[in-house]
């Protein structure tokens, strides 16, 4: 199987003009994943799981080494150097993130959001409609809240919705971290259940999750992270 | 290249100062200016060398504080005023191959009606108070040629309602509108002829908040729905954060930073735009 994913030597730091702060976040970061896996980060608060995937996703500029992903698109692309329309290509229509926050539009309703997720890949309006609300009802959300808008939801709610539009796209590769943080059970149960199946059709996850028990029998690597390195790698044979 | 990767707009090293220079600004380099301004001479340089691409369909951010050149710059773009130097090329227009700046002033108000609109802070400068807000969109589709009555009530009607207008007060003159209300009709007016690009210079400023609000809401939804490009300037990095794909930040007329819009407000590299990150939390 080829990697779809291949992290080399990424490390990341931030300088804080104005406090006159440099803070060494990660360094020396090597981490591959194979189409179709599910890899997982573990490591405690601070040791820098979430500034790995953001720079993956490229919220954060990372300062040196390389994220050769392989794109449908544009064949093998150093998601590092790759342009920023390119970014914004792929986040449309090949690489999803999600995490534990909602970032909501003003004045769009949770169906319009799960929707758009769909339209902006270039799906027609119809498949959108019946897409949305597919996942939502996946999700369990309320029917009675789908043409509300998400400022008013629960932490709870707000999650299932983030979830679902993210998944909604059937992403190549799938970037999570800690996204089921603050779900109560049975929410964290349908998302696995979605992610079984989304592995299924192919898509690669690569997710920082708390709760190892959460990750058992889904993860084929286990990538523990220490002060911003990597400290073991441990391959799981039986997935 | 496809065309999502093609740029409709390009803007290339465009200066605009006023006054003439001397020696000392123009000869050495610019580090003698205090911010944007030539001590010696008081030559004024309000957009230094910038440089950017407008992609189809995106929203692209240009944030900084009052006095960085941001509305010089929009004001060039639109021809409201020269530029000193540089050069712009519309992917629609002559193939992307004339520099706009330089083409003649009958071109230039063809570019004007056709390819951008443009709302400004200011309702005075975009509207005309006293016409009816339907007869502010004919004035704009007259200006682009349009002669039939009809087509052009028609129009107006819908761009109106487009913007949530009541269809009892189109004939009104916005001189009587809420400010909120003036800013929605200058945005029909800017869209009266469906233009591919539209310039939004602090639209929201002023407002109050759930006013700001609303305006907002309706940009992005017309940008979602028409897929039209859109260069949106505030000194509001919230306004920002809500509507931009991409940011672009000036300091004393030069861009310090340029990225998208996630990666500004969660990495910025420049010390200034640090400080306007931190401001906002
Ligand atoms: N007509 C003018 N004459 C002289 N200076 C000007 C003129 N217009 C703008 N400036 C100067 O250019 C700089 C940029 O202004 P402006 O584009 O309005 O900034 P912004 O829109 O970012 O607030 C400021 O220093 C301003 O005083
Ligand atoms: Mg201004
Ligand atoms: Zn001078």
């Amino acid at each position: 199987m080829e990697n779809i994913l291949t992290i080399k030597n990424i490390a990341k730091s931030f300088t804080l003009h104005n406090v006159n702060k440099h803070i060494k976040a990660i360094d020396d970061i090597d981490i591959y994943v194979r189409e179709g896996e599910f890899v997982g980060i573990t490591g405690k608060s601070g040791s820098g799981k979430s500034t790995v995937l953001k720079c993956i996703y490229r919220t954060y500029l990372p300062q040196s080494g390389s994220i050769w992903y392989d794109s449908k698109k544009y064949g093998p692309i150093d998601l590092a150097y790759a342009t920023e329309r390119q970014i914004i290509d792929l986040r449309k229509n090949e690489i999803g993130y999600v995490s534990q926050f909602l970032h909501v539009m003003p004045r769009t309703t949770a169906r319009e959001l799960v929707q758009q997720a769909i339209l902006e890949m270039g799906h027609g309006r119809e498949s959108a409609e019946q897409e949305a609300e597919k996942m939502l009802r996946h999700f369990e959300l309320d029917p009675a809240l789908w043409d509300s808008y998400p400022a008013t939801f629960s932490g709870g709610e707000k999650l299932r919705l983030n979830i679902a539009r993210a998944m909604v796209k059937r992403p190549r590769l799938l970037l999570l971290d800690e996204p089921t943080a603050s779900l109560d059970n049975s929410s964290k149960v349908k998302v696995r259940e979605l992610m079984e199946q989304l592995m299924a059709e192919g898509t690669t996850m690569l997710g920082i999750f708390h709760d190892l028990e959460f990750m058992k029998n889904l993860c084929h690597r286990e990538y523990n992270m220490q002060n911003g390195r990597l400290i073991t790698r441990v391959e799981m044979l039986d997935v | 290249m496809d065309d999502f990767m093609t740029p409709l707009l390009s803007i290339k090293n465009v200066n605009k100062q006023f006054g003439d220079g001397c020696d000392t600004c123009l000869q050495q380099e610019k580090d003698v200016l205090i911010k944007n301004f030539c001590p010696v001479c008081g030559t004024v340089y309000s957009c230094q060398d910038i440089t950017f691409d407008l992609y189809p369909g995106e929203v692209l951010g240009i944030v900084g504080e009052s006095g960085s050149g941001k509305s010089t710059l929009m004001r060039c773009l639109y021809f409201d005023q020269d530029v000193t130097s540089g050069e712009a090329f519309i992917r629609s227009y002559k193939d992307g191959k004339a520099n706009m700046f330089e083409e003649s002033a009958q071109q230039k108000r063809y570019i004007r009606n056709h390819v951008l609109g443009k709302v400004y802070q200011n309702p005075l400068l975009g509207l005309r108070m006293n016409f009816s807000s339907i007869g502010n969109i004919a004035e704009k589709l007259i200006a682009a040629g349009n002669r039939n009555v009809g087509h052009m009530e028609d129009r107006g009607r819908a761009l109106l309602t487009h913007v949530n207008i009541p269809t009892y007060r189109m004939k009104e003159a916005p001189k009587n509108f809420s400010g909120g209300m003036q800013q929605r009709v200058q945005i029909a007016k800017a869209l009266s002829n469906n233009p591919p690009i539209l310039l939004l210079d602090e639209v929201t400023t002023g407002l109050d908040l759930s006013v700001q609000a609303s305006v907002l809401d309706l940009i992005k939804q017309l940008q979602r729905e028409l897929n039209i490009s859109i260069i949106i300037v505030s000194h509001d990095l919230g306004v920002i954060r809500m509507l931009a794909d991409r940011t672009m930040v000036m300091l004393d007329g030069k861009v310090v930073e340029q990225g998208l819009t996630d990666q500004i407000l969660e990495d910025p590299q420049h010390p200034y735009t640090q400080q306007l990150v931190h401001s906002l939390v």
